[in-house]
């Protein structure tokens, strides 16, 4: 052989037969922003349950809990953004609909994947002291400073639980076969902690370019996944919609309207599953399609 | 004399939480906070830091959602939790409830278990609370809004901050709460809310009777400072020119006909 590292190129359903029931998927992203949205939309097509979610949450969440597969949720919020209020993941609240709730602070989110990504049991931070973080999440303990401070005092800080996860699903701009990728947008949000909290990370991306085509017109500092961190790359084109890939495509905030209106009430939900989440991603992607057309003829 | 609006009043008094603030990163939540911060660095404080509200630092003062024209830094996601826990922040926040104690809650109304009314989550207001300056915006000073006790605990009041032990006061700097009635600090007896100035048009009774928990008054309360010329001109013309800020605080005399 010449040295070339493995191709991990694969299906989203290769994927998704991967996973298990019960399993602790972390997905990437920021609320409405470069989610792996063909992923969720496969598992939601799978007979895949009980599993442990834990997302900065957009629709990814609201998708899932919608469907009935979390067991388990971790977050610090869940929002759209323009609608502020996910209403799938409010509804699936207030319906007590998910059995296990974990509500972190948004920082502390952080603190617990890098904790796992440097596999260590916790990592100290303040955040979540005085507030009702600690109160309603009893296994999170506070560590007392081995050091006092200036003042010779002894301070107690949140002893933040690595967030370790089976798998990480992430979706980013380009990647290359082996699991290398880029994010193109201004903000690399956190996929590589996930990616290094988790087992096995599986990568979606717009376009799966050749190695050298990463860097041709990218600066090397965009590379943000190695593909030591990588299980599996998949090519899904648009497959953030209707979450925003910059500066390949915006948010679908028409779509992402219409999504919010029909979580509303039973029947137009049933409507929209059945519209736009019934089929495979190609016929989700040619529902979106139809949808726009629509809108563009009223 | 009212050639000025309420909302206008708000976005001055917001600029003013933020004077004496020096060169720290001005971080508003929601659309006022965004005017009355903008309006600080025109005016009080030019060493203010301030972002897009994405991932940019602006070089410049542009309007309210207008493109960046001059980056002067990079701060994506990550690298604002770098700058809370660095402390050299303040943040305004909403918030759906806040109590006596100025704690804040934008967690759940009712039960966490089973909430009546889920809303966003936490957020960053924990960690904010216990790293960085920190004030609230309330754009509709209600009994519902200013409740005895939240139901939830997403911001932590200096009295929660205390009794959770130094880890959590050494930082904990609850600044100002400023709604459309009125601007408040937590310096009452007892670490608790206390009305500093009321609005142009609002007395105090109206605050207190617009207010579920007993709040800390102390003497004659002044009137909220009205906005200079200069303002006036920096809002209308610079800042705010389609009058976005009419939405979140409508002008009185529209809430009164």
């Amino acid at each position: 052989m010449n040295g070339t590292p493995r191709d991990k190129r694969m299906t989203i359903d290769e994927v998704v037969a991967s996973l298990e029931d019960g399993m602790t998927i972390g997905i990437g992203g920021w609320g409405p922003r470069r989610k792996p949205m063909a992923l969720v939309r496969a598992i939601l097509r799978s007979d895949l349950k009980d599993l442990t979610i834990v997302s900065w949450g957009g629709a990814d969440v609201g998708l899932l809990a919608r469907a009935g597969k979390i067991r388990k949720l971790v977050y610090a919020f869940v929002s759209l953004d323009t609608v502020p209020l996910e209403p799938n993941f409010q509804k699936a609240r207030q319906e007590k609909s998910i059995p296990e709730i974990v509500e972190l602070d948004e920082g502390m989110f952080q603190t617990g994947l890098l904790a796992a990504s440097q596999r260590l049991p916790f990592l100290p931070m303040r955040a979540g002291l005085g507030s009702d973080i600690l109160v309603n999440n009893p296994h999170i303990k506070t560590v007392a400073s081995p050091y006092a401070d200036e003042d010779g005092n002894v301070e107690d800080l949140v002893a933040v639980p690595a967030l370790r996860l089976d798998v990480a699903l992430v979706h980013l701009n380009r990647a290359d076969q082996h699991g290398n990728a880029t994010y193109l947008g201004p903000d690399p949000f956190f996929d590589d902690l996930f990616a290094m909290a988790a087992e096995r990370t599986y990568v979606t991306c717009e376009q799966v370019v050749d190695t050298a085509g990463l860097t041709v017109d990218t600066p090397v500092q965009r590379l943000l996944l190695n593909r030591m961190m990588v299980t599996g790359v998949v090519e899904t084109p648009n497959g953030a919609h209707f979450t925003n890939c910059a500066p390949d495509y915006e948010r679908d905030e028409k779509f992402q309207k219409a999504y919010a209106a029909a979580a509303k009430d039973d029947e137009s939900w049933t409507r929209f599953e059945e519209r736009f989440l019934s089929g495979d991603e190609a016929a989700y992607q040619d529902a979106v399609r139809e949808f726009h057309d629509e809108e563009q003829t009223r | 004399m009212t050639d000025f609006t309420r909302a206008e009043v708000c976005a001055t008094a917001i600029a003013d939480a933020f004077k004496d603030d020096g060169e720290i990163f001005g971080s508003p939540m929601g659309m006022l906070p965004m005017l009355g911060v903008r309006l600080a660095k025109l005016t009080s404080n030019p060493d203010l830091v301030l972002s897009d509200g994405e991932s940019l630092f602006l070089g410049g003062v542009p309007p309210l959602f207008a493109k960046a024209d001059v980056v002067e830094g990079w701060i994506p996601f990550r690298r604002v939790f770098d700058v809370v826990a660095y402390g050299k922040r303040h943040v305004m926040m909403g918030a759906t409830q806040v109590d006596r104690h100025g704690n804040q809650n934008i967690s759940a109304i009712g039960d966490f278990a089973q909430p009546k009314r889920q809303l966003l989550g936490s957020r960053g207001a924990p960690g904010n609370t216990v790293n960085n300056r920190t004030s609230y915006w309330v754009p509709k000073h209600s009994d519902r809004v200013f409740v005895e006790e939240v139901d939830i605990v997403s911001g932590v009041g200096p009295k929660r901050a205390r009794e959770a032990g130094v880890g959590a006061a050494k930082y904990n700097d609850i600044h100002r709460i400023v709604t459309n009635l009125a601007v408040f600090d937590v310096l009452g007896a007892d670490d608790t809310v206390r009305l500093l100035s009321v609005h142009p048009g609002v007395t105090v009774d109206d605050v207190v009777a617009a207010t579920g928990f007993d709040l800390a008054v102390e003497g004659d309360v002044p009137e909220t400072r009205t906005p200079t010329a200069e303002e006036l001109t920096l809002i209308r013309e610079v800042l705010d020119p389609r009058t976005l800020r009419d939405r979140e605080v409508p002008p009185v005399e529209a809430v009164a006909s």
